[in-house]
């Protein structure tokens, strides 16, 4: 075994060995734990760094798992640009939020706890990216959907953040069903649940055209849960109850993008059908530009992040549905490293603020918070699609690739950049510039290094991770470049900008009232309707049943019929005895004579 | 006088008939009862007696009636327990065992 099929089985390991040691025997060692934790993280960081340059290999050693006759899954790890990337990303901000945490959590009590489940979510995560065949990554993408349960409700005193955690799972759940159900109707035509199988039989699937885009739109529902796209997109603004660092970690950079990764990862199943394309890609346009409609309004730091995440998710499920999951994984990796930055320094922000997280308490922080105001800028810059930052790359890949096939889907697409640059800039110049809004952010100041030096880092990618990254991630599927394309993008990034700069410009607080948009189109309450109005129906109908079914013709039904069958026969009743043994006795005499002397 | 079967079958009828008119015309539930085992034993008697003179082909009797025996006795020896025990149940609630003023059935 040569260093190239070992190291990422211990990248895979080693997080899960330091999740079990901090959880079993570690939580009363605080010191101890932190160290494992974060040492775990930046060994997969160096060893995924090393593999980066290494072969690529489909299953360095497989393990047998189960194998049965037609069902055989094993335990094997893929190692291709795709999950390269991937492992880059996931470790190297997990390792900067790790760091991070080790300043923003400390005075929780339940750090320990918080950093057993960072190493676990981290484990998890690498299980989805290294995963080669659906089964493996099914129990993966399981596991990562409850580390984020337990990282949301790591608060569990806090009523909301148990009810997000809550949340959060259970909207995943109805997602994953799909993508168990779609699993199953490929294994069961293909017969293997390994990738690079199925990719080898696509011809099984393809002479089926109803039944394979079935499957992989139910594959589609589990990213449809997992990237938080429309209408499932829910739970993500409510996981941020979580604290800030897994928000940066998990609800932006890593966990929902698995769900763009496993699309990705089964690209040669989507490419096939137009119809399971079309809908994906509405379902991506959709969710990027009712997110940003949503984020105008928002008037919590953490929440218009998280409705912009959603709305960048929306991108990236867009361009898998127009067949380029390269630009879609560009736009993963830039946006990793952007919005986990952004959320970074919300988080920098939140914590020298004494968790103040409104953006109307915030105000004038350009001067007190120098390093993370700069760093912030680099990550605005880049999410908004300032020409020349990260951002700015991926996003024109997507919108030429969207361009390309429809217009319906470039129209959204490019109206987003013009809403994002709005709400971003609304954001940054209320939280920045203008007057100081509340006694917490006249002493707020920048924090330790440990805070500051992984803003930095990110702050570095978010302005250079888009040169000469885009061939790896495009290869030779580089969409074509279209002048128009790039003018519109431009200038609805100005007009955004400069729109939001003149109207919120020395602002104090909120002057535009659209109720939709801040209601978040009322989805959230339609939900409970719909779900308490379902549930009040059911029981309204099973009381009805019970009382009138069950209760009055079963239960009453069958008494009552006794009691008046009983009253009938009472008046054959003589009341005597001996009367009745007589007759017993003639009965059966008569029988006996039947029997016997009658055939 | 040599004993036949006829004999048994005499004694087993009387024994029945004597049962069967205790039990259609006495009132006392407990002499009913008892008039009722009367009946049993004697169809017990009548099987015994075919069983000891219908021999079979190697002389010996015929089993089988006898086996039927002892399930009477088992049976009767339940239904003793069982009846007994409601009608000291029954004497508890009515403070009697007549069985005429036992008609509640009765509309």
């Amino acid at each position: 075994m040569d260093i190239y099929t070992t190291l990422p089985w211990l990248i895979l390991i080693v997080p899960l060995i330091s999740a079990i040691l901090i959880q079993l025997f570690l939580r009363k060692f605080r010191q101890l734990s932190l160290s494992i934790s974060v040492g775990a993280v930046a060994f997969a960081f160096l060893a995924s760094l090393v593999v980066f340059f290494g072969p690529d290999s489909t299953s360095p050693s497989e393990f047998s798992w189960i194998d049965l006759p037609g069902l055989r899954i094993p335990i094997g790890l893929t190692i291709d640009y795709l999950s390269k990337a991937m492992l880059l990303i996931v470790t190297g901000v997990g390792t900067l939020v790790h760091i991070y945490s080790l300043v923003y959590m400390k005075d929780d009590d339940g750090s320990p706890r918080f950093f057993g489940n960072l190493s676990f979510f981290i484990f998890s995560m690498l299980g989805i990216v290294l995963a080669n065949n659906f089964a493996m990554m099914f129990i993966f993408w399981e596991l990562v959907g409850v580390s984020s349960y337990l990282l949301v409700g790591h608060w569990h005193t806090r009523d909301t953040a148990s009810a997000a955690a809550n949340k959060a799972f259970l909207t995943n759940r109805i997602g994953d069903f799909g993508f168990m159900l779609g699993i199953l109707m490929v294994w069961s035509v293909v017969g293997s649940v390994v990738f690079a199988d199925i990719q080898g039989k696509i011809s099984l699937l393809t002479v089926h055209p109803l039944f394979l885009t079935t499957a992989v739109l139910l594959i589609f529902c589990g990213a449809v849960g997992k990237s938080a796209q429309m209408p499932l997109h829910v739970w993500l603004p409510d996981a941020m109850e979580g604290p800030t660092p897994v928000s940066a970690l998990i609800h932006a950079a890593t966990m929902v993008a698995a769900g763009v990764y496993m699309l990705a990862r089964v690209s040669f199943l989507i490419e096939p059908s137009l119809t399971a394309q079309a809908v994906i890609a509405t379902i991506g346009a959709v969710t990027c530009l009712f997110a940003a409609l949503m984020a105008t309004q928002q008037d919590d730091i953490k929440r218009i992040l998280a409705y912009s995440t959603l709305s960048q998710l929306g991108y990236m499920i867009l361009a898998v549905g127009v067949a380029a999951p390269g630009a879609a994984m560009f736009h993963l990796f830039t946006h990793a490293c952007f919005k986990a930055l952004l959320f970074l320094g919300a988080g920098a922000i939140i914590h020298q603020l004494h968790h103040e997280q409104g953006i109307w308490k915030m105000g004038g922080l350009r001067h007190r918070m120098r390093w993370t105001f700069w760093a912030f800028t680099a990550g605005y810059l880049a999410l908004t699609g300032c020409p020349g930052f990260s951002g700015s790359f991926s996003k024109d890949e997507i919108l030429y690739a969207a361009y390309d096939r429809s217009l319906w889907f470039f129209l959204p697409g490019v109206f987003t950049v013009f809403l994002t640059a709005f709400y971003m800039t609304r954001l940054y110049v209320v939280v920045f510039f203008g007057k100081e809004r509340s006694d917490a952010a006249k002493h707020g100041h920048d924090g330790p290094p440990a805070m500051t030096a992984p803003l930095l880092i990110l702050a570095f990618f978010a302005v250079f991770a888009g040169y000469g990254t885009a061939h790896y991630f495009l290869g030779d599927h580089e969409p074509k470049h279209h002048l128009i394309v790039e003018i519109l993008a431009i200038g609805f990034f100005l007009c955004g900008t400069g729109f939001a700069w003149f109207l919120y410009r020395g602002r104090e607080k909120e002057f535009i009232s659209i109720p939709l948009f801040k209601n978040k189109f009322y989805i959230d309450e339609i939900y409970a309707a719909l779900i308490a109005g379902t549930q009040d129906l059911l029981a309204v109908t099973s009381a009805w049943f019970d009382k009138w079914i069950l209760d009055g013709l079963i239960v009453r039904g069958l008494s009552s019929a006794t009691w008046g069958a009983g009253f009938v026969l009472r008046f054959l009743q003589v009341g005597n005895l001996q009367a009745y043994a007589l007759l017993f006795g003639l009965g059966v005499i008569g029988l006996i004579y039947l029997v016997v002397f009658t055939k | 006088m040599q004993l036949t079967l006829n004999h048994y079958l005499f004694v087993g009828g009387l024994i029945f008939a004597i049962g069967f008119a205790g039990v259609m015309l006495r009132r006392n539930i407990l002499i009913i009862f008892m008039c009722l085992e009367l009946m049993l034993n004697a169809a017990n008697l009548t099987l015994v007696a075919f069983s000891r003179f219908n021999l079979t082909a190697d002389g010996l009797p015929n089993y089988n009636a006898q086996v039927l025996v002892f399930f009477i006795i088992t049976v009767a020896a339940a239904e003793v327990a069982v009846g007994l025990a409601i009608i000291v149940a029954l004497f508890r609630v009515r403070q009697t065992t007549h069985v005429d003023d036992i008609s509640s059935l009765k509309f």
